[in-house]
């Protein structure tokens, strides 16, 4: 078994009559058991092969998780071709470059709306041929010849199979584990994307290695919906299943997935930091709204949880008093929030991609979420460390998982050596002699140490880590989500290398602050007038003043403590380039985009103009200026600090 | 093409002594987008009315498809296929938008009200139909994460949405929408626009559609009648409509020499 297709014919087999993926459509859960599944696999991939598909041809995907999606990725396999899954939110300019990298000439999505995209660009992309779109809805007009339905696609495929029943099972017994199996392109935190190739070997190796450390079987249920072009919605969704043969979940729409994770529940999940940020933020605002009996409940419980839920989840000794107090609590706050969080079930969870704020995360475990950190990146099919049940810390990544093999340059920079990791980055040979040595060791960018608990413990990234004026560690990301963990925090950027201190920018988080403001009766026009009011800076002072205490007792941070600071006129956006599409904060670029607002948090001025391009959606611009505000924050002496700790 | 669905001819309607409309004639032919603009108080919601029945013209006659009247009832519009939406928004505040939606069925009910007091077999499958029916529409619409929730609470576009999509229950084959932009910001606008020619596209439905926006109007509709004072002053194509002096007096005014 050692390529996706023949994991899926062997589910079909096994447990044809088990369910292997639901879409609530029309208000209703809808199934397809694996046997279905690969049904209709098997005719998608016959209709390709008799559109001319080929083996080692790259196919485009692009749409929200939908069965449908995850059948075309696998029918490409089937016949040895090479899946390749784009974000469906990228804007059209952007889905070129991959296309035109890779020479795609197939691509299946999901609606109108990326049809479109792809008509726009196809001038630029001239290898594109088929277009092929599984919901009609808009296109009846469209007579475009590259344009074809799905519906269309699998009636090619009837007929294919009709003359030639084994047409497709043939070309899956000609894979073989050491192919390509899919191919990712990274966000691009920095210059132009790279498409990541991974094999079936690698991707099948890591899946198995953690489904075996947790025990995933048949029985688990995963909620899938994160942008199916990220590595990690893609193992949760599509290796990790075929591999343990678990059912995964596909929500009705992006806005109704917290109402889909509560009917489903599902047992394994994951998500990166900022999914659980902002459920926590909804948990926060909507508590602030409750009446006085049910917020003096969670604020006693919560507290309780805090001191001894994490124990207790982790089977630690814990006074008797205590237990029963959290067994109460279980009944009145925590079992009633899991519900709600559609976290009832939750067997394993995982946050990664990006660094957890420790309170954000002993919150969910607290709550007897088993909450766990993991490491990993596309070139290392995710999992490369991994926090064993009872060894979760929230400042750690965990172990390496069993296979990989950790190793360090002079300079902290993490390196991995595993059966998991990427074969090439594609056409770009100079990039992967400089990503992958001689030895195979795989140069992450990351600088991190193991401690000696054998954990590996991530600060930011290589190249990022810097050096205040006075040479004490500088590392940005670290006191970024420091910030973030604030419920009016939203966005972060710390500035500070080779300067003798720290200053930031902050985007207030809109739903979280308006509440607040309601609530004190503040009148504002929008998002920037609400950012700029003073209420509100000296609502992100009080936060920054927090976090500047908790970096006073840290030693070698102590000295990274926030100085000034000032409010964005408006929230950063991937479309604007300043995020990449998995939302990191691309620092460098705004840095230079608001150089001006920089130099001012430097130059002690109270006030800095701004005036700034807007595009609107629509693809008008205007311009918008302002006077942006900037402020001191409360700052500590690491000694004071340290008496008072 | 010219398959008239609905027809109004030498309609005239007066309050007392306020001629709200006088002598307007004019066809909507089948499938088409057809707009009716003008000057506040020009008689355009009037005209929507006279259409579904509210107000009785004293003049004029109606015709839909191959039935004539003197004039409509809101009851026998309903029946015949002529669904509306209101410029103030008309909704069951306290009901969810899956519920609203669904009173929109009302008319293709045919159970009784002791087979749904008691759940009997043919009212159950009744109601799954029916159920089928508006999800159909939620998909359409776009409001799945909307479905339970009470109307009241919804943003103004929302609400605006599920009125149409009420209206749309019925499955009409002519819909009246009276000022559907209203009050919109642009992007709800753009989406409504998006809806109503998927309205049109997707179901087939006619469309008789008052609106201010003229940027709208011009990009969505196939004819154009303009209004003024209760007299039909133009008829024809956007483009007409645009280069008739009549209307560029009528919307900017002009200087009356007597």
């Amino acid at each position: 078994m050692d390529t996706f297709p023949k994991l899926l014919m062997r589910h079909a087999q096994e447990r044809g009559a088990r369910p292997a993926i639901r879409e609530k459509d029309r208000g209703i859960w809808q199934t397809w058991t694996w046997r279905q599944f690969a049904d209709e696999v098997r005719v998608l991939a016959a209709g390709l092969a008799a559109e001319g598909f080929k083996r080692g041809d790259h196919f485009a995907l692009i749409g929200d998780n939908r069965p449908r999606i995850y059948a075309a990725v696998c029918a490409a396999q089937c016949l040895g071709g090479i899946p390749v899954p784009l974000y469906q939110d990228a804007v059209a300019t952007e889905m070129s470059f991959p296309i035109q990298n890779a020479e795609i000439a197939y691509a299946l999505v999901e609606d109108q709306e990326q049809v479109d995209k792809l008509l726009e660009i196809q001038p630029q992309c001239p290898s594109l041929r088929r277009i092929y779109y599984d919901d009609p809805r808009g296109l009846r007009h469209y007579d475009q010849p590259q344009l074809m339905s799905c519906e269309k696609l699998l009636e090619l495929g009837q007929a294919a199979l009709a003359r030639n029943p084994v047409l497709v099972d043939a070309e899956i017994e000609k894979g073989r584990g050491s192919d390509t199996a899919a191919m990712f392109f990274t966000s691009g935190t920095t210059g132009v994307p790279k498409g990541v190739v991974l094999t079936h070997d690698a991707l099948i190796d890591r899946s198995r290695a953690v489904a075996e450390m947790e025990r995933l079987g048949e029985d688990d249920v995963v909620l899938a919906f994160m942008p199916p072009a990220w590595i990690g919605q893609n193992i949760f969704s599509y290796a990790q299943p075929m591999v343990a043969g678990y059912c995964i979940c596909c929500p009705e729409s992006p806005e109704t997935v917290v109402n889909d994770m509560r009917e489903i529940a599902p047992t394994y999940y994951f998500a990166p930091p900022r999914v659980f940020e902002a459920l926590l933020t909804q948990v926060s605002v909507r508590m602030e709204d409750a009446g006085a009996l049910k917020r003096w409940l969670y604020r006693y419980f919560m507290a309780v949880a805090k001191r001894v839920g994490t124990r207790i989840l982790e089977g630690k000794r814990v006074g008797p008093l205590d237990r029963f107090l959290y067994k109460l609590g279980d009944l009145v706050v925590y079992g009633p929030l899991r519900n709600v969080l559609g976290m009832s079930n939750v067997r394993i969870a995982y946050t990664g991609g990006e660094a957890i704020g420790p309170d954000l995360f002993s919150f969910y475990r607290s709550l007897g979420i088993n909450l766990k950190q993991l490491y990993g990146s596309t070139e290392t099919s995710v999992f490369v460390c991994v926090q064993p049940d009872g060894q979760a810390k929230a400042d750690t990544v965990g172990p390496a998982v069993p296979g990989v093999e950790l190793g360090f340059t002079p300079q902290r920079e993490l390196l991995i050596r595993s059966p998991g990791l990427f074969k090439e980055y594609y056409k770009n040979p100079e990039a992967t002699r400089e990503a992958k040595d001689a030895e195979g060791w795989f140069h992450t960018g990351d600088a991190g140490y193991v401690d000696r608990d054998g954990h590996l413990r991530i600060i930011d990234r290589a190249k990022d880590v810097g050096k205040l004026a006075d040479g004490t560690l500088f590392a940005p990301k670290y006191l970024e989500n420091k910030l973030k963990f604030f419920p009016y925090i939203k966005e972060a950027v710390a500035f500070g290398a080779d300067r003798d201190r720290v200053c930031a920018f902050v985007n207030i988080d809109m739903d979280a602050v308006s509440n607040w403001a309601e609530k004190r009766n503040l009148a504002y026009s929008g998002y920037t007038d609400l950012a700029q009011s003073d209420a509100v800076y000296e609502l992100v002072a009080g936060c920054i003043a927090q976090a500047n205490a908790d970096l006073a007792r840290e030693p070698e941070l102590a000295n990274s403590q926030i100085h000034r600071f000032l409010i964005l006129h408006k929230e950063l956006e991937a479309d604007d380039g300043e995020l990449t599409r998995t939302r990191k904060v691309r620092r460098r670029f705004i840095g230079e985009k608001y150089g001006s607002l920089v130099e001012a948090l430097y130059d002690g001025r109270d006030t800095v103009h701004v005036e700034a391009q807007v595009r609107y959606e629509d693809g008008r611009t205007g311009t918008f200026s302002a006077d942006l505000k900037i402020r001191a924050a409360k700052t500590f002496a690491p000694a004071a600090a340290k008496s008072a700790a | 093409m010219s398959d008239v669905l609905l027809e109004v001819r030498d309609v005239s309607l007066a309050f007392g002594g306020v001629r709200a409309l006088s002598g307007v004639s004019f066809d909507v032919r089948r499938r088409e987008v057809r707009a009716i603009i003008g000057p506040n108080g020009a008689g355009k919601s009037s005209m929507l009315n006279v259409l579904n029945g509210v107000y009785h013209p004293q003049q004029g006659t109606i015709r839909f498809e191959s039935f004539e009247f003197k004039d409509m009832d809101p009851g026998r519009a309903a029946a015949l296929g002529i669904a509306r939406t209101f410029q103030n928004i008309a909704l069951f505040k306290g009901m969810t938008v899956l519920d609203n939606i669904m009173t929109g069925r009302n008319l293709k009910m045919r159970c009784n009200f002791l087979q749904q007091a008691l759940w009997l077999g043919p009212a159950r499958r009744e109601e799954l139909e029916h159920r089928r029916a508006v999800e159909e529409i939620i998909d359409f619409l776009e409001i799945q994460h909307i479905r339970k929730t009470p109307v009241g609470r919804l943003p103004y576009g929302l609400q605006k949405r599920v009125e149409l999509g009420r209206a749309l229950a019925a499955e009409p084959k002519v819909l009246l929408l009276d000022e559907p932009m209203a009050g919109m910001n642009l992007e709800e606008k753009r989406d409504m626009c998006r809806f109503v020619l998927d309205v049109n596209d997707q179901f087939g439905t006619t469309l008789v559609l008052i609106e201010h926006d003229m940027g709208v109007v011009m990009d969505i509709s196939d004819r154009v009648v303009v209004l003024d004072y209760g007299r039909k002053i133009a008829d024809g194509s956007p483009q007409e409509v645009r280069n008739d002096q009549k209307v560029i007096d009528a919307y900017l005014g002009v200087a009356h020499s007597a």
